[in-house]
Formats: C-alpha cells, sequence, structure tokens
C-alpha cells in the first residue's frame, strides 16, 4: 500500500527553466526511499512540494490515497501531523534563542497534541540517545552531530507515518554520520521515511529503495541493491563511477 | 636540507586554548602529502600557519620552514614573496575564493604578471595573455577564450575550482596547499578534479599538501599521510598502509566508518 | 555524551571588555535615571524661581551655577534629564512600533509591496529625521512635548523599518523557519516566537542608537524654539540659552551638553553590553 506518491509532477519557479519535470514514484507504507541528485537536480525542490511549503504547478502528490492540499490550513495541520522532516544545517535548523525543551515540544504545541508534552519530550530526547538535561540547555553548548540528534527528537516527537530528511547528515563528520545514520535506521524501523541526498553511500546505507534525478528528472528508479548492482542509465553508471572508495588493503 | 617544508613542534594557540600541539611533519620536493582530520582537529589552521596567514590572534610557537624560510616570525614581507613565489593555495569554495567583481581571465593574469616581473621577462599584455591562456588549456578548461571575459557566478563550481588552481600555478609554486578543494563540488566534479590535481602536481614536479576530511578522496591523492585529532598528530606514514592496516583507535574507526559506506555501495549495507 | 567545549580565539578579551562597558552605561544611564526620577519629588529649587544672582558660577548654594535669570541650573539639568528620558522613551517607541510594524510587513510582502515600502523607507531615511520632526510640529501648529515625541517618533520609524525589514528577511531564510512551519507553527506564532526574538537583539542596539539621536534632535528642536515649551528646562533649550553667554559663564552651556553626551554614551554602551550579557550563543562557541 502506497503511503505516497507522486505523479506526473511539474514545478518552475516564476516563468524561469523548469526544475522539475514529469516526475512520478511512489512511497509504500515502511519503506526507506532515497532520492539522488547532485546540485541542480531539483530534489530540494522536490522536498519542498512533498512538504507541502509548495505547489507543484502540473501533476499531484497523494498522500494516504487522497491529494496534498497545501493550501488548504485545515488539511495542512492534520498533514504535519502525520509528516515531519529533518534538515541538512544543525547549525541552522534549530532556533538559537529557544531552549531545547522548546524547540522539540514546538510541534505539539502547534499542532495541539494533547497530552503531557514534556514527557513526550523526554521520551523523544531519550529515544535519540540524549540525556534529559539536554532539554534545559541551549543549542549552542551542542555539536553538530547532538543538533542533528535534537532535530530528529523534534521530527519525532509528534509521531509522524512519515519523516522527511534533507541532506540529514551531510554536514556532518564521518563518524558522527556513521552514529547518525545508525540512529535514522533504527528509527526507519518504525516509520516510512524519504531520505534526501547527493551521497550515494549514505543512502545506500539508508534505503532499500532509490529514485536518481538529473536536471529535473528521474533517470532511474528501484530496489537500491539492484540499482547498485547493475545501474540502467548512463547518468547513474557515471555517479556510481565517480565516488571515491577506499582502497584495498595490500 | 632535502624537504621543502619542515613542520617542527608546532604549537597554535589563543590565550584561552590551545588550537594545534606538538605537530612535526616534512614534505619532501615533489611529494605529495596528505592531511586528514575531521572538524575541529586543526588541520586548515595548520595549512594557513604554513603559509603565515594565520588570524592576528593566534600565537604561533614552534618552526615551519618553508623552501629555507623560516615562516614563523617572518616579517609579513618576506611572507609576501614566499607565498608568490614558494607557495600557493586553494581553497575549498572558489565562489568566495574569487573576486566576484573581476573577469576570470585578469584574476589568473595577476599572479602570473607577478612572476613575470619576478623572472625579469616580457610583461606584455599580449605575453602575459599566451601565458593565461597556457594555464587554462593547463588545468583542461573548454573554450578558454570565453572564459577570460566571464565572470566567477558565470561558470559551474568545477570550472571556478580549476580557474582557481590555474590562479595557483601561475606563480609556479613549489608546494601547492589544496584546503578541501573538492568538498564544495558534487561528486563526478570532484572526481575530475582530484585528478587533474594529482596529474598537474606529478607533471610539473610540485609538491602537495593535501587537506581533507573524506579519507576515500585522500586515499586517492596522497603518498603519505597524516591523520589529526583535536590538534595533535594521532598517526601518519604511507597511505596506503594507514588506511588499510590502521593502528591508532581514532584512525581505525574513521577507516571503519568510511568503509561501511563503502560496503553499503556494494550493496552490503 | 559531553558537550565540545571550543572557545572562539579572542573570547575572553572580548567577554571582559563587554562587561567594563555594560557596567559603565549602566552607571551614566542610572545616574540620570536617577536624577530624572527624584525631580519629580524633589529639586534644590523651584524651576522658575530666581533664587540668586545672574551667571553664578558653581558653588555649595547651587551645584552648576545659575543662568541668566538668577535660576538654579542644577534643578534645571534635573528636570531636564526627566524630560530626556520621556523623549526618548516616547520617540523610541512611536518609531519602533511604526518601525518594526511596517518592516514586517514589507519583508512578508509580495515582491511588490516590499519594494514599494523599501523605497519608501530609503526616500524618508533621505530626509533628515530633523527636517521630518520640524515639519510635523509645523502640521500641528503648536509646539509642545507631546508633539515634539511624535514628530521624532515618526522620524525615525523609517530607519527601523529598513533595519526590521533586512533583519527578519535573513531569518526567514534559515532553517528553523522551514522547521516551525512543518511544525505546523501559524505564520503569527513564528512571528512572535522566531523572528522577534531572534532580531531583538541588533534592533535594540540600534534603537538604543536612536534614543541618543531622538534626544539630541529634541535638544537641537529646543534649540530652534519647536521643542518643548518654557517652563519646561529641556537640555537643549538651556544650551540655547546660554548661547548668549558662552563665554562669560560657560558652565551653563558646559553642563547641560555633558549631561546629553552621558547619556547618549550611556545608552549606547548598555545597549553593546545588554546583548552580550543575554544573547545566548555568546560566551560559549
Amino acid at each position: 500500500m502506497s503511503l505516497m506518491t507522486v505523479e506526473n509532477v511539474g514545478f518552475s519557479y516564476g516563468a524561469g527553466r523548469k526544475v522539475l519535470e514529469d516526475i512520478s514514484f511512489s512511497v509504500p507504507k515502511g519503506a526507506n526511499v532515497g532520492l539522488v541528485g547532485e546540485s541542480g537536480s531539483g530534489k530540494s525542490t522536490l522536498l519542498r512540494l512533498l512538504l507541502g511549503l509548495d505547489s507543484p504547478q502540473s501533476g499531484r502528490i497523494l498522500f494516504d490515497g487522497a491529494p496534498l492540499e497545501a493550501r488548504d490550513r485545515a488539511y495542512m495541520r492534520g498533514y504535519r501531523k502525520r509528516v515531519q522532516a529533518v534538515f541538512q544545517d544543525p547549525y541552522s535548523s534549530l532556533n538559537p534563542a529557544h531552549r531545547i525543551r522548546r524547540i522539540v515540544t514546538e510541534p505539539l504545541r502547534s499542532l495541539k497534541v494533547p497530552g503531557d508534552h514534556l514527557a513526550m519530550a523526554r521520551e523523544a530526547i531519550a529515544s535519540v540517545g540524549l540525556t534529559e538535561d539536554t532539554l534545559e540547555r541551549f543549542p549552542h553548548q551542542f555539536s553538530g552531530g547532538q543538533r542533528q540528534r535534537i532535530a530528529i527528537a523534534r521530527a519525532i516527537v509528534a509521531r509522524p507515518e512519515l519523516v522527511l530528511a534533507d541532506e540529514a547528515v551531510s554536514a556532518l563528520d564521518l563518524s558522527t554520520r556513521v552514529r547518525v545514520v545508525d540512529l535514522f535506521r533504527e528509527i526507519s524501523e518504525r516509520m516510512t521515511m524519504i531520505f534526501v541526498s547527493h551521497d550515494m553511500g549514505v543512502v545506500a546505507a539508508l534505503c532499500d529503495q532509490l529514485v536518481v534525478l538529473d536536471r529535473g528528472r528521474i533517470v532511474e528508479a528501484g530496489e537500491t541493491a539492484a540499482i547498485l548492482r547493475d545501474p540502467q542509465h548512463s547518468y547513474t553508471k557515471s555517479l556510481l563511477a565517480s565516488i571515491p572508495r577506499m582502497p584495498e588493503g595490500a | 636540507m632535502s624537504d621543502l617544508l619542515t613542520v617542527r613542534d608546532l604549537r597554535l594557540s589563543t590565550p584561552d586554548t590551545v588550537l594545534v600541539q606538538d605537530l612535526s611533519f616534512s614534505i619532501a620536493a615533489g611529494e605529495r602529502f596528505g592531511l586528514i582530520g575531521e572538524s575541529g582537529s586543526g588541520k586548515s589552521l595548520t595549512s594557513l600557519a604554513v603559509t603565515g596567514l594565520l588570524a592576528p590572534g593566534l600565537r604561533a610557537e614552534g618552526s615551519v620552514e618553508l623552501a629555507g624560510t623560516q615562516v614563523i616570525g617572518a616579517p609579513e614581507r618576506r611572507l609576501v614573496g614566499l607565498r608568490g613565489n614558494a607557495v600557493a593555495t586553494v581553497f575549498q569554495e572558489p565562489l568566495t575564493a574569487l573576486d566576484p567583481l573581476m573577469p576570470l581571465g585578469r584574476q589568473i593574469a595577476g599572479p602570473v604578471r607577478r612572476r613575470l616581473k619576478r623572472e625579469g621577462a616580457e610583461t606584455s599584455r599580449a605575453a602575459v595573455r599566451d601565458e593565461v591562456m597556457a594555464l587554462l588549456e593547463q588545468v583542461r578548461l573548454p573554450d578558454p577564450v570565453r572564459l577570460i571575459g566571464a565572470y566567477p557566478h558565470e561558470v559551474s563550481g568545477g570550472q571556478r575550482q580549476r580557474v582557481a588552481i590555474a590562479m595557483a600555478l601561475a606563480c609556479r609554486p613549489r608546494l601547492l596547499i589544496a584546503d578541501e578543494p573538492t568538498t564544495a563540488l558534487d561528486v563526478t566534479t570532484q572526481a575530475e578534479i582530484v585528478r587533474l590535481i594529482t596529474s598537474l602536481v606529478d607533471e610539473l614536479g610540485i609538491a602537495l599538501l593535501f587537506i581533507s576530511h573524506d579519507l576515500a578522496v585522500v586515499g586517492q591523492v596522497a603518498e603519505r599521510v597524516m591523520v589529526m585529532r583535536h590538534g595533535r598528530a594521532v598517526e601518519s606514514g604511507p597511505a596506503l598502509q594507514v588506511l588499510t592496516q590502521p593502528q591508532d583507535d581514532y584512525t581505525r574507526n574513521l577507516v571503519a566508518a568510511a568503509r561501511r559506506f563503502d560496503a553499503a555501495l556494494e550493496g552490503q549495507g | 555524551m559531553s558537550t565540545v567545549q571550543t572557545a572562539r580565539p579572542m573570547g575572553k578579551g572580548r567577554r571582559s571588555r563587554g562587561n567594563a562597558t555594560y557596567w559603565l552605561g549602566l552607571v551614566l544611564v542610572g545616574v540620570i535615571v536617577l536624577a530624572g526620577l527624584v525631580s519629580f519629588v524633589w529639586t534644590p529649587y523651584a524651576l522658575s524661581d530666581m533664587v540668586g544672582g545672574r551667571l553664578e558660577a558653581p558653588s555649595l548654594q547651587h551645584w552648576a551655577g545659575t543662568d541668566r535669570l538668577g535660576r538654579d541650573l542644577f534643578t534645571q539639568l534635573m528636570i531636564g534629564a526627566r524630560i530626556a528620558l520621556i523623549v526618548g522613551c516616547g520617540a523610541v517607541g512611536i518609531g519602533a512600533a511604526i518601525g518594526v510594524t511596517t518592516g514586517l510587513l514589507a519583508a512578508f510582502a509580495t515582491r511588490f509591496l516590499d519594494d514599494a515600502l523599501a523605497a519608501v523607507f530609503d526616500i524618508l531615511i533621505a530626509f533628515p529625521t530633523l527636517l521630518i520632526a520640524m515639519l510635523v510640529v509645523a502640521a500641528r501648529e503648536e509646539a509642545s512635548l507631546g508633539t515634539a515625541i511624535l514628530a521624532l517618533g515618526i522620524g525615525l520609524s523609517p530607519i527601523v523599518g529598513r533595519i526590521t525589514r533586512i533583519l527578519t528577511k535573513q531569518v526567514l531564510g534559515q532553517d528553523y523557519i522551514t522547521a516551525a512551519r512543518v511544525s505546523g507553527t501559524s505564520w503569527g506564532a513564528i512571528v512572535f516566537w522566531h523572528i522577534l526574538p531572534n532580531i531583538a537583539p541588533f534592533l535594540g542596539v540600534n534603537l538604543a542608537l536612536q534614543f541618543g539621536l531622538a534626544v539630541m534632535a529634541e535638544a537641537s528642536l529646543s534649540y530652534l524654539g519647536l521643542g518643548a515649551p518654557p517652563p519646561n528646562a529641556s537640555w537643549g533649550r538651556m544650551l540655547q540659552e546660554a548661547q548668549g553667554t558662552v563665554y562669560t559663564a560657560p558652565w551653563g552651556a558646559f553642563l547641560p551638553g555633558l549631561a546629553l553626551f552621558a547619556l547618549v554614551i550611556g545608552i549606547n554602551l548598555l545597549a553593546d553590553g545588554l546583548r552580550d550579557r543575554f544573547d545566548p550563543t555568546k560566551g560559549a562557541a
């Protein structure tokens, strides 16, 4: 059963060049789907459309069988309860003026989720591997990896069904990145995830399905393992061939 | 004196914090040396110390000898000569490293003219232009005639980085410092720039100090590497040995992390 | 997991210097505020009583001397402090209310309205604040303290509007705004909880600057006879009245000038210091 379906979506900013053209794919419930592309591929724009921050000019996006009504406030409130996001830059995605407690409980307050918000925040913070005293501190007191964990806690605190991650580990150091990828893996067992990234290695480690974007079009989509083993499109082939690998043992 | 660059017991500090300490390494003429480290390791500060470009609030102690000149404590005038002559740097973000209001050709012409003057050669417009064209060809930039008149924002990230490399080579340095030169680039472009840098330094006999957080990229470029963490060297040795049989715990962790993503690409995630 | 402490270079020096300016600002402003408050209940003499000889030098009876009518200058200085503070707070309050509202409006508006508002700000800024204030006073056809405050508030509002617009646009580009939208936060709440707290430190320092300018502009208006009419003893009016006797009794011009200078400097130092003290990102990088 498909949780999200994108049908023939097209988008351009103003009267300019098409950023996305004829994009179609679907995200089955419980799956981890990777959207891979380099700069200019349109992957970030696509993510904004999936988040309902912009509306496609052609085609449509279905969520749980019904069209995504980005301009319908009542609909979007329900949608936000079910769909949350983690962004790339852990230094700009947390409001520096707020304590972590406030940052993590923001979706609960804004979406008027019933229940003990502080208890839910504690649980979310614990589930991303941080200690409870985190809640009383400010973002600048944490490293990049810790901040990204806080951003993940904010994304899962309202128990969404789908989490969208935009280059969510790209700004992190290698050793931190491995641990945050592990955290995403753990979380993805409980929900559906769409992981947008330029980093094929990260996506390969996280996602069982891949959608490869190049200049606003899908060039290849399918099972991750199949694409890695036998890429069909020349772009996917060159992308895979360009990735630097570690030297083999002497 | 066989080494081009010798760093001995380098220590960099602010009044509050020690940022780099007990750092010693050397690079022979023509050698490709890799400096690996995560953020906060002090790797970029080290490269700034080599060129004498440290921020004023930083205190440098120890010894950095570049082409027979002591950099630490040297007056700015001597450093300017050194930077034009012995060492040139390519930075991470070519968009900010280039002057946005100057055509690319003129940006490359600046260091070219200085070198021609230094060598006592002719510095007529035609002579400089010939040299600029030769450099653009050397960094494999297509359509050099158009590029000379273009502004930085009008060309792609990869092309900008090639221009930055051309500028660095324009003064015929004996040491090229490349500080995360491919981090801001797409992976397909990254591969081309890595190949370009490696082949150019070999062709021209220039020594290379390649700084990166990406182990695999350093592995492709460097013959010898040093791993830094929290301002100290934790391990150094031949690149292949460090990247395949790391001795230090931290290096082992880094290598394991890099190999995990490699394995995922082989479908063993 | 422990927090990584990486102090920024020069961190310590900056902080202690910031503390010194904060305390100096606090003392300067504190003395003037105190003088202004005390003037409501006590002054050495009554404001318009001729209690001494003409142009007496400072003495034990008259701490700041007397003016050419024999009135006590220290009394006038105290009342002047009260008026300067009322003018500064009032003008900045009005200027901030108009400026922040229009600045936010511009930052959120469509491209066309934003461009239009930005142009209006720029044109109004090109007119000297004092000139705008004079026009407002002329339009109201009477010079009173209230008119002067309203005039100065309107005069400085385009500067506040322009800064608010620029700061808001910077904050709008941050990921935490997108994150708030994705969290379901309404635009009203985003302005209140995300934008205002993040532009406040920079806006506050600018408003302090405007406070100083407003107090000086009021002095200029009074000096021109367009400010608070007598018997209000604003520092500007004191300066105007001391003009003719500046060679024979220099303290009459020097002391209100010094008070004006101390208030303007003090407010700016205090605002800088407050920003550094209450910015949660300062202290540890």
